[in-house]
């Protein structure tokens, strides 16, 4: 017994000293280094989110790659921690990437600094802050989704179109008590200002999973005229359910991005309880893009099923809007670079020269520039109705001066 | 083969009790001490350096916290709280004040001190779970407060961006030169902890972790020792705060929430409480095993998995892996990889003559 102890010891020590990190970089090949959640608190959006990139990243090659070269997207799971973010980070960075995919808010702001003297660009779709969408700031940081400003803007903006005017108005905002959770707050009291609506705050404290008499207070106490749900994991789908319980009726009850995927919905008790609900989207939802029947076309040439994380159509067409982006950049590094394999710093050019690229609607009309690394911030909304997210309106920008404003006025 | 203690000869109680109580142990630590401060940050790649500068960062916060737990057995799992204390304490000094690093670690420390000691009152009358409880409360308090008052919290999102520590003009920015830069911070709290554990106020501690009504009757101050145990080991945790924040460029509350706490109590139960080169090991233990595991899986993962179902194979296999081992070395050696490595040692002492 004492011998076979000491021999697995031995064993186990052997084979995890052999056991280096593969650093070595094919030549034709581009690297884009990407992080991910599967283990840790946000895996709901993980476990989708990261292997519609990967789909995405084999489509473009089985279709000959990005001018001829190769993609390869290693992927790391940080667990949401941020050490090792950073372990993963440094890694994919000595291993050449040209590009980073970096997952969740505390990771994408531990690593900033390093991304400005690595000058490596990185995507930060609804991680890290607002303010990073001014790229004069925050030069290596594209968040290309909407930012938390933007979305409150959208969210005050679909109101007043579904309620005609707000004056008087009585909205409440509930929101995961948190930093990203307060985030929108100072946009909401900046336009209250011009539209004269009555606003008011009420924080979920983490998990957010028991919101019975908080629900109560919103809908049998203010009575507000519309609801504005900022909320993240498990609380989502509580919220509906609480609200449908209450008799309070989800079409007006509007969720921004955090709280709109299949999974909350599933979670909510399914889509009789959530008929209704409006959601905020930043990348188109449903089945209808071409690329998602190449996706699925590409499995089948390959005499496989489509994965069923296609199936939360949300999650996942985020997912192939990351991935196409950091795509369509490289491809115009490489054009600008006469064909030959980019750097870092042309990849964050061709970022920020990615304009009219829709993906079949999946992409909104982005216009990415220098200054404006958010990409004009646009979403678009939809509606649970009949067992599917409907869309409600095309893709929209609001009060793009009133976000701007802060953005420029955040210190 | 490591120790030969025939012929040392010790005439002083100066001698005896030295730190080292044999040449060959002060050598082996020079040789150490030569390997990695001078040959280990120039000979790796920067990605090994960056890996040792997270293990380095690990080292005072677990050598801090088994001050407390392993020394004077009063529980805290309140200390990824603590740092955040030293780390917010820092960052408003060098955004506002533009303090340099050699006043912000010092007053990081300090601050977390002081809350450290507040939170350690209780410890006069609950021990065991209980304090273990009150601790996590002061864990939410802390991460409460720093989450709602933007006093403390700066700017957005609850975070404060901080420049890299400057040494003679210079700005620390190579991992190499954060590695040397955290080195020292290592070096001071190494020197410093096993100093302490030798002297009177450790000895205090030490009597009061193995039975403190007994301690009590032989007159050492209970209350008074307790807090000092709870001040000292918020201060190493508020230096590490700062020297996480240093690294990072960054303060943010979410990277001390609740379950940094537990890492932290982890490094130190696997790595043998009440030691100090069992820290090391632990913060060793726990920081690289993820990242090893995850060679291990990428390098042999085919073996079992598809290429496609590798990338969600490995996150969920590291964690069971992670586990596993953990578990695996508890039974090995319930006392820690400390033990283990004594064990090792005392094996080979007397090798080839075991009897």
């Amino acid at each position: 017994m004492r011998n076979m102890t000491a021999l697995a010891t031995v064993a186990l020590a052997t084979a995890i000293t052999f056991a280096g990190p593969a650093m070595a970089q094919q030549k034709g090949e581009i690297l884009i280094g990407t992080q991910c959640d599967r283990t840790g608190p946000t895996q709901i959006v993980g476990i989708r989110i990261c292997p519609a990139f990967q789909d995405y990243v084999n489509l473009v090659n089985s279709k000959g790659g990005i001018e001829g070269f190769k993609i390869v997207a290693p992927e790391i799971d940080n667990e949401y921690k941020v050490p090792p973010a950073v372990e993963a980070y440094e890694r994919q960075k000595q291993q050449g990437a040209v590009s980073m995919s970096l997952y969740g808010t505390p990771q994408v702001q531990a690593l900033n600094q390093k991304l400005e003297e690595d000058k490596i660009p990185s995507t930060s779709p609804g991680f890290g802050i607002s303010a990073s969408a001014d790229g004069k700031r925050f030069p290596y940081l594209f968040p290309v989704a909407a930012t938390y400003w933007s979305q409150g803007a959208a969210a005050i903006k679909f109101i007043k179109d579904k309620l005609g005017d707000l004056k008087g108005k009585k909205i409440a905002y509930v929101f995961y008590d948190n930093p990203a959770g307060r985030e929108p707050v100072p946009i909401l009291e900046d336009l209250q200002k011009t539209e004269g609506y009555e606003l008011r705050t009420f924080a979920v404290p983490p998990p957010g999973v028991e919101m019975g008499a908080q629900v109560l207070d919103i809908t049998q106490r203010y009575r507000p005229d519309f609801i504005i749900d900022h909320l993240f994991g498990r609380s989502p789908s509580v919220a509906i359910k609480e609200y449908k319980r209450a008799g309070f009726p989800l079409t007006k009850v509007i969720g921004l991005v955090w709280a709109s995927a299949e999974a909350d919905i599933d979670a909510a008790g399914g889509w009789q309880v959530a008929e209704g609900y409006h959601t905020m989207q930043f990348a188109g939802a449903g089945d209808d893009f071409p690329v998602r029947q190449d996706i699925k076309a590409m499995y089948k040439a390959q005499g496989k099923e489509p994965p069923k994380e296609m199936d939360d159509t949300v999650i996942y067409n985020r997912g192939l809007l990351v991935a196409a982006l950091h795509v369509e950049a490289i491809r115009n590094a490489v054009k600008a670079n006469g064909g030959q394999k980019p750097t870092p710093e042309q990849v964050k050019k061709g970022f920020e020269s990615i304009h009219e690229f829709t993906l079949g609607g999946l992409v909104p009309p982005l216009k990415v520039t220098q200054e404006d690394h958010e990409g004009g911030g646009w979403v678009q909304i939809f509606q649970a109705k009949g067992g599917k997210f409907v869309k409600e309106t095309e893709w929209f920008r609001a009060y793009p001066e009133v976000v701007s404003n802060a953005v420029k006025k955040a210190e | 083969m490591f120790h030969r203690e025939s012929g040392v000869f010790k005439t002083s109680y100066a001698a005896d009790m030295g730190l080292y109580p044999l040449p060959i142990a002060r050598w082996a630590v020079a040789a150490f001490a030569g390997l990695f401060i001078v040959i280990a940050p120039f000979a790796l790649s920067e990605y090994y350096v960056s890996i040792l500068n997270l293990i380095l960062i690990a080292c005072v916060g677990a050598l801090g916290l088994n001050i407390l737990v392993g020394y004077t057995g009063q529980i805290s799992i309140g200390h990824g709280a603590f740092m955040s204390v030293g780390a917010y304490t820092a960052a408003n000094l060098v955004t506002q004040l533009h303090a340099p690093f050699w006043i912000t670690i010092p007053a990081g420390g300090v601050m977390a001190a002081l809350i450290g000691a507040i939170v350690g009152i209780p410890s006069l009358r609950i021990k065991g779970i209980y304090l273990a409880i009150a601790t996590l409360a002061a864990q939410l308090i802390i991460e409460w407060t720093i989450n709602h008052v933007p006093a403390i919290s700066g700017g957005v999102q609850a975070s404060i961006q901080v420049p890299r520590p400057t040494l003679f003009g210079t700005p620390l920015r190579t991992q190499t030169q954060l590695y040397l830069f955290l080195m020292a911070f290592v070096v001071l709290a190494i020197v410093g902890t096993s100093n302490l554990v030798r002297s009177r106020v450790g000895r205090a501690f030490i009597a009061i972790r193995d039975q403190d009504i007994a301690a009590e009757i032989i007159g050492i101050n209970i209350f008074h020792y307790k807090l000092w145990a709870f001040a000292i080991s918020s201060f190493y945790a508020g230096v590490t705060g700062v020297l996480y924040t240093y690294y990072l460029g960054i303060a943010n509350y979410e990277q001390f929430q609740l379950t940094v706490s537990i890492d932290y109590l982890a490094m130190i139960i696997i790595g043998g409480l009440g030691s100090v080169l069992g820290s090391i090991l632990g913060a060793i233990f726990v920081t690289l095993l993820p990242i090893m595991t995850r060679w291990f899986l990428e390098d042999f993962g085919w073996l079992l998995f598809s290429q496609a179902d590798l990338l969600n194979a490995i996150p969920n296999l590291r964690l069971i892996m992670f586990g596993g081992l953990i578990i695996f070395f508890l039974v090995v050696e319930p006392e820690g990889l400390n033990r283990l490595w004594r064990n090792i040692r005392n094996y080979f002492r007397v090798w080839p003559f075991s009897y």
